[in-house]
C-alpha cells in the first residue's frame, strides 16, 4: 500500500499551538485524539450522523469525523478540554451535572460543544432555539429533557453575568 | 473507518486549482464543504488519488443581486444562507431550502456548490435550483460557461461539469413582484435525506392567474426531476384548490422513486402529489403577501 506523502500542519488547540506532520487522509477526529490525546472528543457513528465528534473550528461547530486534519492547518480549534476543568466549571458544565443532563456521558461533550455555539450565536435561546441548535447531536440515554434545561440554565447563568450594553 | 490514501494539494486561487484539475483528470476530486466527499471517501466508495481543497480561495462565496440575478458563490456554506437578510427577506424557498439540509454542524462546511456540484438525486438544493430556473456558472480553462440547471443533471453523481471545471457560480433570475416559493421535505427525523422533497416556485399576477411555476423534487429518481408538465399546465390558470390539485398529480406523475428504507415507492409517489400540494399553496401565499 502506498503511503501518501505526509503534510506539515500547525493548528491552535484550545489556545496552544500544535505542530505534526501527518497523511493527509487522517481524519481530524484522529489527530484531536491519537495525535493530541484529547480523547474527550468521541467517535460516535463515524458516519456524520450523531455528533459526539464536534468541535469548534474557527467558532463555528463541526463534526470532527468529516473533516481531514490538513484542513485545520492554520486555524483554530476548540475542544470539550478547552470548555473548562473540574475546577472551573463552564456554565455549560454546570448546567449539565446540576440539571443531570447526562447518563452515560458519551454524547456530552459533543453537547456541550453545540450548545456553545448555540449560545455564542443566541445567548437567549427559546426551547425551540436549543432543540435545533443540538439537532446534529445525537443522545441514546437521556430523551433531551435535561439537556434542554442544563443548557437553560447555562444561558441563564451566563447573561446573569454578562456585562451590561 | 479510513479513507484509501491520496495527494492533498490546497490552490489558492481558481486558476491554479484548475491546473491541478487538468493535470489530474479524473483522479482528481474537488473538496469543497466536504460533507458529502468525505463520507463516500470513508466507505471508500470515491477513492480520488488527488484532493483539491478548494476552501483558501478567496471571493468565492458571496449572496448578490446583480443584473438582474441573484448570485451565489459555489463556497457560501449553507449557514450563510440561513444568516443572510437577503434570502431571509426576498427567497423563503432557499431559506427553506438551506435549513432543510442535515444539522447545524454540516450546514457550517457544506455549500452550495456542493450540493450542486456533487449530483446527488438525494441533495436538496437541486429541485430549489430547478424551480427558480437557475444557470451554474462553470469555470474552466477557456473562461467561463453558463449551464441552464435543467441541463444540469445528467445521471446519478454526474453532472454536465467537464473533468476540468470548477462551479464557481449559481445564478437564479430575480423574481418578478408577486412571486412565492416554498420546499418542503419529508425526512424520517430531522437530518435526513428527503423521503420526498418538493420545491415550488410561482409568480401570479393581480388576478391571482399564474404567469410562471417551477417545481422540483428531491429523490425520487436517479437525478433530481423537473416536474415540467405540472409546470405547464400551470401556466394561465388560477391557483385555486382544483388546479393544484390536478398539478400536483402531474407532478407525481414525473417522480419515479425506488423502494427502499424510506419507504415503497408507490407511498413516495403519493408523498411526491401531498407535498406538492403544499409547496404550491404555500408559494401562492407567499406570493400574494408579496404583492
Amino acid at each position: 500500500m502506498t503511503s501518501k506523502r505526509a503534510v506539515d500542519i500547525t493548528v491552535k488547540v484550545n489556545g496552544k499551538e500544535h505542530s505534526a506532520a501527518v497523511e493527509p487522509r487522517l481524519l481530524l477526529v484522529h489527530f484531536i485524539r491519537e495525535y493530541l490525546g484529547l480523547t474527550g472528543t468521541h467517535i460516535g457513528c463515524d458516519t456524520t450522523n450523531c455528533g459526539a465528534c464536534t468541535v469548534l473550528l474557527d467558532g463555528r461547530a463541526v463534526k470532527s469525523c468529516t473533516l481531514f486534519a490538513v484542513q485545520a492547518n492554520g486555524r483554530e480549534l476548540r475542544t470539550i478540554e478547552g470548555v473548562g476543568n473540574t475546577s472551573a466549571l463552564h456554565p455549560l458544565q454546570e448546567g449539565f451535572k446540576e440539571k443531570h443532563g447526562l447518563q452515560c456521558g458519551f454524547c456530552t461533550p459533543g453537547m456541550i460543544m453545540s450548545a456553545c455555539a448555540l449560545l455564542e450565536k443566541k445567548p437567549h435561546p427559546t426551547e425551540e432555539d436549543i432543540r435545533w441548535g443540538i439537532s446534529g447531536n445525537l443522545c441514546r440515554c437521556t430523551g433531551y429533557q435535561n439537556i434542554v434545561k442544563a443548557v437553560q440554565y447555562a444561558a441563564e447563568k451566563m447573561s446573569a453575568s454578562a456585562p451590561q450594553a | 473507518m479510513i479513507p484509501k490514501a491520496f495527494d492533498y494539494c490546497r490552490p489558492k486561487s481558481l486558476p491554479e486549482a484548475i491546473l491541478l484539475l487538468q493535470q489530474h483528470g479524473d483522479a482528481a476530486k474537488i473538496l469543497s464543504g466536504g460533507q458529502s466527499l468525505i463520507p463516500m471517501m470513508k466507505m471508500r466508495l470515491a477513492q480520488p488519488e488527488y484532493l483539491i481543497d478548494i476552501n483558501q480561495i478567496s471571493g468565492l462565496d458571496y449572496i448578490k443581486e446583480e443584473e438582474g440575478y441573484l448570485k451565489i458563490g459555489a463556497l457560501t456554506r449553507e449557514a450563510d444562507l440561513e444568516a443572510s437578510d437577503l434570502i431571509r427577506s426576498k427567497y423563503p424557498l432557499i431559506l427553506d431550502t438551506a435549513f432543510s439540509i442535515a444539522d447545524p454542524q454540516v450546514r457550517n462546511l457544506a455549500t452550495v456548490g456542493g450540493n450542486l456540484a456533487h449530483g446527488d438525486p438525494a441533495n436538496d438544493h437541486p429541485a430549489t435550483m430547478l424551480a427558480l430556473n437557475a444557470e451554474v456558472i462553470a469555470t474552466g480553462p477557456e473562461g467561463q460557461r453558463s449551464i441552464p440547471i435543467k441541463d444540469f443533471f445528467v445521471s446519478l453523481f454526474t453532472t454536465a461539469l467537464l473533468p476540468n471545471e470548477i462551479l464557481s457560480e449559481i445564478r437564479i433570475p430575480i423574481p418578478p413582484t408577486g412571486s412565492g416559493g416554498a420546499y418542503f421535505k419529508l425526512e424520517r427525523k430531522v437530518g435526513d435525506f428527503a423521503t420526498v422533497g418538493v420545491a415550488a416556485q410561482v409568480t401570479v399576477d393581480a388576478n391571482g392567474t399564474c404567469q410562471q411555476a417551477g417545481i422540483g423534487l428531491t429523490n425520487v429518481g436517479g437525478t433530481p426531476i423537473k416536474a415540467k408538465k405540472a409546470e405547464e399546465f400551470l401556466r394561465g390558470k388560477a391557483l385555486d384548490d382544483g388546479n393544484i390539485s390536478q398539478a400536483a398529480s402531474l407532478a407525481a406523475d414525473d417522480a419515479h422513486p425506488s423502494s427502499d428504507l424510506r419507504g415503497p415507492a408507490e407511498y413516495k409517489i403519493s408523498m411526491v402529489r401531498e407535498l406538492t400540494k403544499r409547496a404550491l399553496t404555500k408559494a401562492l401565499n407567499r406570493a400574494s403577501q408579496a404583492h
